[in-house]
Order: structure tokens, then C-alpha cells, then sequence
């Protein structure tokens, strides 16, 4: 592994955490019946508008047809050159596109949801606030099933 | 993404992380993890390659037959390796400029080419356009040559991040029709520009020099990856 991703890893590894008391569990319906969403911590945005500021505790809407978009996440300690060669190594709408073409997925979410990943240690915003936010826009979709990708 | 798995779960939709810290996912515990040791920024593995894309997706998909919390991991791993990059730079030409802002204005053709492809570019914190990345890395060499980050220089923008960010993307862009070679891995392009190109050796000056000066941590430390 390179230096900077032991030394990303190393610092995850002693990273407090929050606690979920008795968390939520979703029986999914089948993968084939399903619409599916990505969320995304790449702060990806639309080029030119909805930009994320440092420390951004916000989410932005990616329409399902968008591909103009910008990583936005402000950390300088991962890799930035593997999204500039094929979006999808980071947001996989194009391979989503495809599972719902085969029928291996019902279909692909109308739209899908970017946060920044470098959130305050407390992460009170997103859990309590934009997070809920955000699953009920998605919810409000007819989403049912959705696939996290961190950067 | 643990934190807001829990909470699309609890909106009730059903969730799968693509973990990239295996020790963070055994902690906080999400629903359905599959564990990826790859490199930071390439959540699906190997850009421009489809089919591994949807192994991925197929082993993420796999968890969602689980009766309960889940964590399995990729069986492949993928080095990111910060060596391999092999990316010609343009010759000295404007002997009166510092090196690093002679260098920005050389690659300036390459930069445009990608633009022409992408159709877009990621530079723009505190830069309008490209014209202005040369002015950025003229501010940073003052910095690198004894001028004080406050009193003696304008931070375009005020920030040092964002700065950084701007001239590291333009060179990451250029350096997509600048490299030889297969397709960079994980950090083989952010250590060609730290380490190889003048822009980036004003930029760890420059963090240097403001460090010296008991510029605040945050002013000097995020100029580059924390590991440098």
C-alpha cells in the first residue's frame, strides 16, 4: 500500500466513532424489483454551480442523467486522478445503468445524493439533520435500496 | 458513509458501504459492508475498467441476501503506488520567472487538452481560470523565499487549501495528456507533482517556510497529503 493510504488508514484506525443504540434494519425487497441510488462522500457537484465550501455539512442532488461533475471534497489526502479518468470509479451511475438494462436491478434512482466526506468529528449535522434529510428526498423517490461510496 | 447508513437505513431504505477503513466499519457496524483495500479515492477499484466495476458491485449486491449486520471484503487488493508516473515537463523558457511559474504557463496547451475532453475542469476555489494558476505559484515561491504568509503577501482567496487545490488540480489535468504509460495508479500522480515537478517543490517550500513562521496549523499543514 502507499505511504499516504497506511497513514490514512493508521489515522482511521484510532478515529473515535459515534454509537447507533439499536439500529435500524431493512428487510430489501428483491434486487431485481428494486431502485437503486448511490450516495456518495466525493462532494461531487455539478461543474460551475453548488460548489462545497470547507467543512461543508451539506448534500447536494446529482440528477441520474448529470456526468458534468466536480470532486469537491476539499481533504488533499486521497487520490484525485482515478475520477478524472472514468467517473465511475468513485460514482458508478454508468455500471448502475447497465444492471437496470439487464434486469439485474429494477432501476436506477432519478437522482442521487453527494456529501462531503470530511464532516466535524461530532457528525451531529448529517446524522441529525441533512442525513434524515436527504434519505427522505431519496425515500420520496421510490428508492429502496442505495450503495455508499466513500473517498 | 457508516454514520449516514445507519441513517438512510432508519428512512428505510436498504444500504450497502463500499468501506475503505475496515477498522472504522467493525466499529460503527452499518448493515452491509464489503470492505475495499484500495486506494483512497477509488471507491470501485480500477478506473476505465467495467468489469471489475461490476464485480464490485456484484459482491456489494451479494450482502443484501444477509438476515443481518454483514461485513465480507473484496478479495483483491490494489496497491496505490507513488512511483511509475512518467510525465514529460516542459523546458526552462522565461529565465526571469521562478521556475515553478514558468513551468504552469508551459503546460498550459496540455491542461487545455484535457479540458477539451472532460469538458470541464475541477480548478476554481480561488482561480476564475487558468490564466490566474500562475499567479498563485508566484505568491508561494514570495512565501518559499522569506516572505512573511500575513504581513508581506495577499493569499488569493485567503486560503492555503484552496490554493494548493487549484494548482494541483491544473497539474493533475495537464499531466493526463502529459504522462506516458498506462493509466497512473493511486497516488503515482499526486507524487509526481509533490516530488517531481517545480510547482510542487514551491508548494512544500512554501508550507515550510509559513510552518517557520508560526503560521496557524491549519494555514501551513493541508498544503500537502498529511504522510508528506
Amino acid at each position: 500500500m502507499s505511504a499516504g493510504d497506511i497513514a490514512m488508514r493508521n489515522m482511521q484506525d484510532g478515529l473515535a466513532v459515534p454509537t447507533f443504540d439499536d439500529p435500524a434494519w431493512v428487510d430489501p425487497i428483491p434486487l431485481a424489483d428494486a431502485t437503486v441510488a448511490i450516495v456518495t462522500s466525493a462532494a461531487l457537484h455539478p461543474a460551475g454551480r453548488d460548489e462545497f465550501g470547507a467543512g461543508d455539512t451539506s448534500y447536494r442532488v446529482l440528477d441520474r442523467a448529470e456526468r458534468d461533475l466536480v470532486l469537491g471534497h476539499w481533504s488533499p489526502n486521497f487520490d484525485r486522478s482515478g475520477i478524472k479518468l472514468d467517473l465511475n470509479v468513485v460514482y458508478p451511475i454508468d455500471r448502475l445503468e447497465e444492471l437496470a438494462a439487464d434486469g439485474t436491478i429494477g432501476a436506477v434512482a432519478p437522482r442521487h445524493v453527494s456529501f462531503a466526506g470530511n464532516q466535524p468529528d461530532d457528525v451531529a449535522t448529517i446524522r441529525h439533520d441533512t442525513g434524515p434529510a436527504a434519505a427522505a428526498a431519496l425515500r420520496a423517490d421510490g428508492v429502496d435500496i442505495a450503495i455508499f461510496t466513500p473517498v | 458513509m457508516c454514520v449516514l447508513a445507519h441513517v438512510f437505513e432508519a428512512a428505510g431504505i436498504a444500504t450497502i458501504v463500499l468501506a475503505s477503513s475496515r477498522s472504522v466499519a467493525e466499529r460503527m457496524t452499518p448493515p452491509r459492508t464489503l470492505f475495499c483495500e484500495f486506494p483512497l479515492g477509488r471507491p470501485l477499484g480500477h478506473p476505465g475498467d467495467a468489469g471489475f466495476q461490476h464485480d464490485v458491485l456484484r459482491r456489494a449486491f451479494a450482502l443484501l441476501d444477509a438476515d443481518g449486520p454483514v461485513l465480507d471484503e473484496h478479495p483483491d487488493v490494489i496497491e496505490g503506488l507513488e512511483e511509475g508516473l512518467s510525465c514529460q515537463l516542459p523546458p526552462r523558457f522565461d529565465a526571469d520567472l521562478p521556475p515553478a511559474v514558468d513551468e504552469a504557463k508551459g503546460i498550459r496547451k496540455a491542461w487545455e487538452r484535457t479540458l477539451d475532453k472532460r469538458g470541464h475542469t475541477d480548478i476554481g476555489r480561488v482561480v476564475s481560470g487558468p490564466d490566474e494558476v500562475p499567479e498563485l505559484l508566484a505568491v508561494l515561491d514570495r512565501i518559499a523565499n522569506g516572505a512573511h504568509w500575513k504581513d508581506d503577501v495577499e493569499l488569493p482567496g485567503g486560503n492555503t487549501i484552496a490554493i494548493v487545490h487549484d494548482i494541483r488540480t491544473y497539474y493533475e489535468e495537464a499531466a493526463l495528456e502529459l504522462a506516458d504509460g498506462p493509466p497512473p495508479a493511486g497516488r503515482a500522480m499526486e507524487a509526481w507533482f509533490y516530488e517531481q515537478t517545480e510547482a510542487g517543490k514551491t508548494v512544500m517550500a512554501a508550507r515550510a517556510a509559513a510552518k517557520d513562521q508560526e503560521a496557524p496549523f491549519p494555514v501551513w499543514f493541508y498544503m500537502s497529503p498529511a504522510h508528506r
